[in-house]
């Protein structure tokens, strides 16, 4: 069963990453990117990661995804674009080299690191009938009590990113008169 | 003896070199597409893929900080996102096609 949820979420995530990087029209690859989003959030679950799953779920496809969606249709940019031209000579072999290079080094990192895996923390509680909000609960003792100070700078980080936009997204009075 | 197939179970090391692809594919897609909203896009690939190594990392040690790492990546991803295509609206405001080559020179 476990094996049957990982092989779908896998090519959930694969075709869905693939499609973002092969498709010509914005629209189709942010329609892939959802694809590959909840095959991640379907893996959250696997790892009793449940109140990430559904984060993942809610802000990623439903927001993330949404706000690509809104600047696509905003811009008209939602036409397919020429991908038969080399922008640059040899771009793609060379990008190809340094994608399968960095994937190798990782994998090569992760199964030469295998054996120094051990438990080093006190489990993660597994989410049941008897206990639904288990996971929720042990998250939220983490983040409230180890975590608490780089939760408030987060807070402070939303406020700088949306204090940000608007002053960027804003009509300035001034453009086009060089001040 | 023959193992039975319903007998493999995945383990924490495919998830971790599934993410390590996921991560290798957004690299490709960062070097190939030239357009600045696909680029994003697979910048959240890479993003999702460290994700999902945090959260396999987490179950194969038992500690639940890997899950709170992943909580504040999302946080900080969903920040990054706004930004990014604010800059990119600004940017759409003086031009009218969208792709990377034009942005060459930073003065607007």
């Amino acid at each position: 069963m476990e094996l049957f949820v990982f092989v779908v979420a896998a090519a959930m995530v694969l075709v869905g990453a693939l499609g973002v990087v092969t498709r010509s029209n914005p629209v189709h690859a942010a329609m892939s990117l959802v694809l590959t989003l909840f095959g991640i959030a379907v893996m959250f679950v696997a790892h009793n990661a449940h109140f990430l799953a559904a984060v993942q779920v809610i802000v990623y496809a439903g927001a993330i995804v949404v706000l690509f969606l809104f600047v696509i249709m905003l811009l008209g940019v939602d036409q397919a674009e020429d991908l038969s031209v080399e922008p640059i000579t040899n771009q793609r072999p060379l990008a190809a080299i340094i994608g399968l290079g960095v994937t190798g080094i990782v994998i090569a990192a992760i199964v030469s690191s295998r054996a120094g895996f051990r438990v080093i923390g006190d489990g993660i509680n597994e989410t049941t009938v008897e206990s639904p909000d288990a996971n929720i609960t042990q998250l939220a003792r983490a983040i409230f009590s180890d975590n608490v100070f780089a939760f408030e700078i987060t807070s402070v980080l939303l406020l700088v990113a949306v204090i940000g936009t608007v002053v960027m997204a804003r009509k300035s009075k001034s453009v086009g008169t060089g001040k | 003896m023959s193992v039975m197939v319903s007998v493999i179970q995945p383990t924490e090391s495919w998830y971790l070199i599934l993410s390590a692809v996921l991560f290798g594919i957004g690299t490709v897609g960062v070097m190939v597409r030239r357009n600045p909203l696909i680029m994003f896009m697979c910048i959240e690939l890479m993003l999702n893929a460290v994700n999902l190594s945090f959260v396999a990392l987490a179950s194969e040690v038992a500690d639940i900080d890997g899950q709170v790492a992943v909580f504040f990546v999302l946080v900080v991803a969903a920040a990054e996102v706004v930004v990014g295509l604010g800059i990119i609206v600004s940017i759409m405001r003086r031009r009218t096609t969208l792709t990377v080559d034009d942005m060459s020179g930073l003065k607007g």
